[in-house]
């Protein structure tokens, strides 16, 4: 089935603002239209705790979404994830090093580190992948990246100065959007929005890259500012995310792939709607979290986990099937 | 559209080595536009080095490829991407789009931020129509054959217009119905003014086609010229190694056997 880009956006913005609605309505404390004016004791709920949290998550999700968008159609590869950069472990390496420090009492350290590690990442990886614009080198620089930042997070954790740090620490990198703050919302979401921007204009060299490098190449696509974009694209929406929520995994990787069939394969026909759908996967998951019937909350990183896992599996399977 | 002076892409002393191995040595050569030109060598005598040099794809290590010139190097990316397409041996195409979709890539370099413009459709539709794609349109990469999808990556190509068509290998993997429809395409567009460069293994076909040849062996120009005079048992014999039967068919149509490889 084959639907125009412009309809699956125009959809997903309706379903976005049923959405909103929703996130903002549920959760332990439901809360009808009648609580929604500034005068009800329960608008401080609404103002202060959900609806930050329902920005964060559409946020979050478009970012996500389409950085596991650029990221596939760069990498051209449809098992492409922001995670694999090493980005967003280099992200987690930075919160988990300012808890480790004790820094984190301050609302605006957390992120503030978070955006270093990923910033630092980002560096390590255009540096490890050189000069050549090459996709392979840049592929293998980003899962040794992943692999060193993920080993520095365990062995922060390993030695933790107390067990409350480390079950801090371990606590925070299930990644969840509880009880985040408009101060969250200042810090992370320009920044997000700054890497959507970047990534936003990479659609037209997406598009040339598939016939491949070569071809891409001959029809004027820039290889090298192409990297920067992606990386500095992918390194600000996924940064921004995890300074956020911590990691969050598979968005980047379902939504593209739900969308892809829907409008063609064209990567540039990809991006707006993997944002859209990807805020409003997070929106609808975050909301979900908050209203199952656990005794504490669900974490929205682990949902997000069990819902993707056998996702890729699925697509695994279904790759394999088409290689036989 | 016959220009009343041709476009020259010149190739002046162009080195190119890949490590320690010097893949191209001091190469000089030029092509006109309104004429096919083929590129001939044995494995490895450098001859897609030297088309994606001249493609501009390729910094060489010394030397210059010029363009009307005007250093291709030194031409701004969109604008090179205009006047030189380039189709490369590799037959990739990595998403599952439609043919419409896949050729309407070859007006990328014109586009502006807007949408299509009446020329960008009329240049496709122009392009599928001339290599017999039409009426493959809504199908997807996936599902043509390997004639097919040959045929809408050179769509592509000329969807853009470009003043040079640089091919490397583009009868590989072809049919021999689909080889000479290729072959056709390249002549005809030769005629309309477009500089035709070609990489090909096919003594026969370039035998048959060319207008100008160069024969490359171990990075160096062995001998070029017209292609009668180049594809001769002598050159023949000393680039590749072999003996060969030159024959003619009807007409003024050569061809050529590999019989055995050369000794003594």
């Amino acid at each position: 089935m084959r639907v125009s880009s412009l309809k699956l956006n125009i959809l997903f913005v309706v379903l976005l603002a049923i959405g909103v609605v929703f996130s903002v309505v549920s959760g332990k404390v439901w809360l009808p239209w009648d609580a929604w004016n500034q005068t009800d004791p329960r608008w401080l709920i609404i103002a202060e705790l959900r609806l930050p949290r329902t920005v964060l998550a559409m946020v979050i999700g478009a970012a996500l979404g389409a950085a596991g968008a650029v990221m596939q159609g760069y990498l051209r590869n449809p098992l492409a994830d922001p995670g694999l950069f090493g980005i967003s472990s280099g992200a987690a390496l930075g919160a988990v090093s300012s808890m480790y420090f004790g820094y984190a009492l301050s609302a605006f350290l957390l992120p503030a580190f978070a955006l270093a590690g990923a910033g630092i990442a980002m560096l390590l990886l255009a540096l490890l992948a050189g000069r050549s614009g090459s996709l392979i080198m840049f592929a293998l620089a980003g899962m040794i990246l992943a692999s060193i930042t993920g080993s520095l997070t365990a062995l922060a954790i390993s030695l933790a100065p107390t067990p409350y740090v480390a079950s801090e620490i371990v606590n925070w990198l299930m990644g969840a959007l509880t009880d985040r703050s408009w101060d969250d919302v200042r810090i992370t979401v320009p920044i997000m929005a700054l890497g959507i921007a970047a990534l936003a204009t990479t659609g037209r060299s997406l598009d040339a890259l598939t016939l491949g490098e070569a071809a891409a190449r001959s029809m004027g696509v820039d290889e090298r500012s192409l990297q920067w974009k992606v990386v500095i694209g992918v390194g600000l929406c996924v940064g921004g995310s995890v300074a956020a929520a911590g990691i969050i995994g598979f968005v980047g990787l379902m939504v593209p792939h739900i969308v892809r069939p829907l409008v063609g394969g064209r990567p540039s026909a990809v991006i707006l709607p993997s944002a859209l759908g990807g805020a409003l996967l997070l929106l609808i998951a975050d909301s979900v979290v908050r209203i199952a019937p656990t005794v504490s909350e669900l974490r929205l990183g682990i949902t997000m986990s069990m819902l993707g896992a056998p996702f890729f599996l699925a697509m695994l399977l279904k790759l394999r099937r088409s290689l036989a | 559209m016959n220009l009343p002076t041709p476009e020259i892409l010149e190739a002046r002393r162009i080195g190119v080595a890949f490590g320690g191995n010097r893949v191209l040595r001091d190469v000089s050569t030029r092509f006109e536009t309104g004429k096919v030109s083929v590129l001939l060598g044995p494995n490895g005598a450098g001859k897609s080095t030297l088309l994606s040099c001249l493609a501009g794809l390729r910094r060489p290590d010394s030397g210059s490829v010029s363009l009307a010139g005007v250093d291709v190097l030194a031409l701004a990316r969109r604008d090179r991407a205009r006047r030189i397409g380039f189709l490369p041996q590799t037959a990739e195409v990595h998403w599952d789009v439609d043919v419409g979709t896949l050729v309407s890539l070859g007006r990328l370099p014109h586009r502006g931020h807007g949408g299509e413009t009446a020329e960008d459709r009329e240049a496709v539709a122009e392009a599928m129509r001339v290599t017999d794609v039409a009426r493959l349109a809504t199908r997807t990469a996936r599902q043509l054959s390997g004639g097919e999808r040959a045929r809408v990556l050179l769509a592509r190509v000329l969807a853009g217009r470009p003043q040079w068509l640089l091919a490397d290998e583009p009868l590989a993997n072809l049919d021999p119905a689909h080889q000479l429809d290729v072959l056709e395409q390249m002549q005809r567009i030769a005629a309309e003014g477009v500089g035709v460069v070609l990489v090909l293994h096919d003594l026969s076909f370039a035998a048959r086609i060319a207008d100008f040849a160069v024969l490359l062996c171990e990075g160096r120009i062995l001998t070029a010229g017209a292609a009668h005079d180049v594809l001769r048992p002598e050159p023949v014999r000393d680039a590749f190694g072999i003996d060969a039967h030159f024959g003619t068919a009807q007409g003024p149509d050569r061809f050529v056997i590999p019989l055995r490889r050369h000794r003594g």
